[in-house]
């Protein structure tokens, strides 16, 4: 049998990143960023996110949410992201991803209206520009780039400084068209878009093997010509490092890249699902080995950030974040049945005159009886 | 004045009402596959990236979902985006950003973010294309909540509803039906004036059959209603333009008159915008007919290919057959 003679024509390499260890302690010298302060914030915005999730998950259990998203075990990931993006920089999120969403300043109680059914759960108040809550998978990739792309239009026409658009996803999306497209348009467009994959090992009951014959999600972007890297994703600092080093290239105008992160769905897929028909309790119990925030907490107390009275005090105050957030969202006055036709256009076009009076009658007949 | 105004062609109204909308408003960004120097293969964007510069109309790369998709985001961020899909065959792969984000981003936020996006495509048969080129599935999109559909049947059309399009804060589709694409000229001055959606424009007074066609369907619909009227036949005929939302008061205020209807469309008959006219009359307006409204439409057959394409386009014989089906009950709908 002939062999031919090859020649290597490419090759590449996918760096890993990680500054704590699984039990808390540091494995290189800390960036810059990761004061005292910023490391305590964090904490307890994950510390936070887990509570929000906890407390869903039981709303939802009672009757009084739908189906809900608990990011358990990713908090790391989500606040990072979020905590990395500026203010005026847009967040194009996938749906599992409280941490972020709280860094962003969207409010407890529009998460909570969101996944119990109201719609002006993703009329986000403090962070106007941000995309909504994404369900289709990997959409939102494209979204992404059609913002990062606004973002670029308006720098280089109105000479305002660059902002950045950074997109979620899970590792199931990776596998679909939209999430190739997006990367190969952001890579040839040189947008300044981050895509952060939150490679949580399991696309439903789908495992990452199942998915994907490739050795790391990092390296999808290597064919859309862009820079990528996998972080450990239980490790905050390490994915923050990734995205703010990611953010502040695409706002030089060095374009996009790819953070792959490294974590476990601690929990079912959503409260619809059930994790235990498809995965062991000796994986979860390893996984839990590795989760953000033990690790976090033990970093902390071994560098004397942390005690039982600052944790007791943050339990104190986290609570009552939470308690106000349930009663907000519990006393805002229901949407009247007319909003499904209220925002369908900017205006109500004539045709539909019709259909908003007989819902309108409807009402009212339904409140005289 | 007028007599200055060049007479010109449907795909040469739909350049001009670009360049209107690209010289006016900073925010109207143009992309789609072969659009810059080629100038779209239909030629609908000649000159524009020449004269408006590479930042604001782009070649993409080809993957129609990521084109349908882009303008979705760009769109939330308060760009003006008019996304071309080389033909509306191609559009298929787009449609879950069109149906699942475009058509409910304003609703899905309760109004704090829109998409006022025109997403742009040749639709229709009759020019001897290649397979999947020459769809009318308008009905597809017309059945969406949330999203416009348009149609010019004329250059004065093409150009005042496409600058209206453009100008809507929700996202349109607007089909260009490319048969009628070079067809006929007519002069379009440059003024910027759109036309107003969701309004039927009235083609041709009559008072003994109402014809309803949009597109290239418009040219036969009128052919037949000269023919008739040589037999004493005064057919009306209406061109809704704007699909959805449908403009029914129109085609209701016709009725009065004619109390006969034809709807006639290329695109297949089952659950084709003709039933949802027909229904729609039936329910507003049952009392005034003295007939049952006629169907003319393509056959529930795939589009065939081009040296059968004329038999399965409606064509002015059928639509003749279809109004003397109609003309052909007595009143009191009597056959």
């Amino acid at each position: 049998m002939h062999k031919p003679r090859l020649q290597l024509q490419a090759s590449f390499d996918i760096a890993w990143l990680q500054y704590l260890d699984q039990q808390g302690r540091a494995t290189q010298a800390l960036p810059e960023f990761a004061s005292p302060d910023w490391l305590t914030h964090c904490y307890s915005q994950m510390q936070l996110a887990r509570q929000v999730d906890d407390r869903a998950v039981k709303l939802q259990r009672t009757g009084r949410l739908g189906t809900y998203p608990s990011s358990l075990g990713q908090e790391a990931i989500g606040v990072a992201v979020g905590n990395a993006l500026m203010p005026e920089d847009i967040y194009c999120p996938y749906y599992r991803e409280t941490g972020a969403f709280l860094e962003r300043g969207v409010l407890i109680e529009e998460i909570l209206a969101n996944w119990g059914g109201d719609e002006r759960g993703q009329n986000y108040q403090h962070a106007p520009k941000d995309l909504p809550i994404c369900i289709p998978i990997a959409t939102q990739a494209l979204h992404a780039a059609g913002v990062a792309f606004a973002l670029k239009y308006r720098h280089q026409q109105q000479g305002i400084p660059q902002q950045v658009a950074v997109t979620t996803s899970g590792d199931g999306a990776s596998s679909k068209g939209d999430f190739y497209e997006a990367m190969n348009l952001a890579g040839v467009w040189k947008l300044p878009l981050v895509f952060v994959v939150n490679n949580n090992q399991w696309a439903i009951s789908v495992p990452r093997t199942a998915q994907t014959a490739t050795q790391t999600i990092a390296q999808k972007a290597i064919a859309a010509g862009i820079p990528a890297l996998q972080v450990d994703g239980n490790d905050v600092i390490a994915v923050a490092w990734a995205v703010r080093d990611a953010i502040a290239r695409a706002r030089a105008g060095e374009g996009p890249a790819l953070i792959e992160a490294l974590s476990y769905r601690l929990c079912d897929h959503t409260t619809a699902d059930d994790a235990g028909r498809y995965r062991s309790e000796k994986e979860l119990d390893e996984a839990w080995q590795r989760e953000p925030v033990r690790r976090l907490d033990r970093y902390l107390r071994s560098e004397g950030l942390w005690s039982d009275a600052r944790q007791q005090d943050l339990d104190r105050e986290l609570a009552q974040v939470m308690e106000t957030a349930l009663n907000n969202w519990e006393s805002r006055a229901p949407e009247p049945a007319t909003a499904i036709f209220d925002h369908l256009y900017a205006q109500l076009p004539e045709g539909l005159y019709e259909q908003y009076d007989q819902l309108r009658d409807e009402q009212a007949r339904g409140a005289q009886s | 004045m007028a007599d200055e105004v060049n007479a010109i062609t449907l795909v040469e109204a739909v350049t001009q009402a670009l360049a209107y909308a690209l010289e006016n408003d900073p925010e109207v960004v143009l992309f789609g596959q072969d659009i810059g120097a080629n100038g779209g293969v239909f030629r609908a964007t000649d000159g524009l990236q020449k004269r408006f510069g590479p930042a604001r109309v782009l070649d993409t790369p080809l993957a129609e979902n990521m084109i349908s998709g882009i303008a979705v985001g760009m769109a939330t961020q308060g760009l003006r985006p008019i996304a071309e899909f080389q033909f509306m065959g191609f559009i298929y792969p787009g449609l879950d950003h069109i149906l699942s984000h475009a058509a409910r981003m304003r609703n899905r936020t309760r109004g704090r973010l829109s998409c006022p996006i025109v997403y742009r495509a040749p639709y229709g048969g009759g020019i001897h294309a290649p397979e999947h080129h020459s769809e009318s599935t308008e009905a597809i999109f017309a059945h969406i909540p949330g999203l416009r559909v348009v149609v010019p049947s004329s250059p004065a059309r093409a150009y005042g509803l496409l600058l209206a399009a453009i100008r809507d804060p929700d996202p349109v589709l607007f089909l260009e039906p490319k048969r009628i694409y070079r067809a006929a000229k007519q002069p379009v001055p440059d003024d910027g004036e759109a036309l107003p959606l969701d309004r039927a424009f009235v083609l041709r007074e009559g008072s003994d059959l109402t014809l309803i066609a949009w597109g290239a369907s418009v040219k036969e619909a009128l052919a037949a209603a000269e023919l008739l009227s040589t037999e004493g036949v005064e057919a009306e005929v209406i061109d809704p333009a704007t699909l959805k939302p449908l403009d029914i008061h129109s085609i209701i205020d016709s009725l009065e008159k004619t109390r006969r209807c034809v709807v006639v469309h290329e695109a297949a008959r089952f659950g084709g915008l003709g039933a949802e006219i027909t229904a729609q009359i039936q329910e507003y307006a049952f009392d005034l007919l003295e007939a049952p409204v006629q169907r003319v439409t393509g056959y529930d057959t795939v589009m065939p290919y081009y040296q059968l394409e004329n038999v399965y386009l409606p064509g002015v014989e059928r639509i003749l057959s279809g109004a003397r089906a109609a003309l052909g009950y007595a009143r009191g709908g009597q056959r």
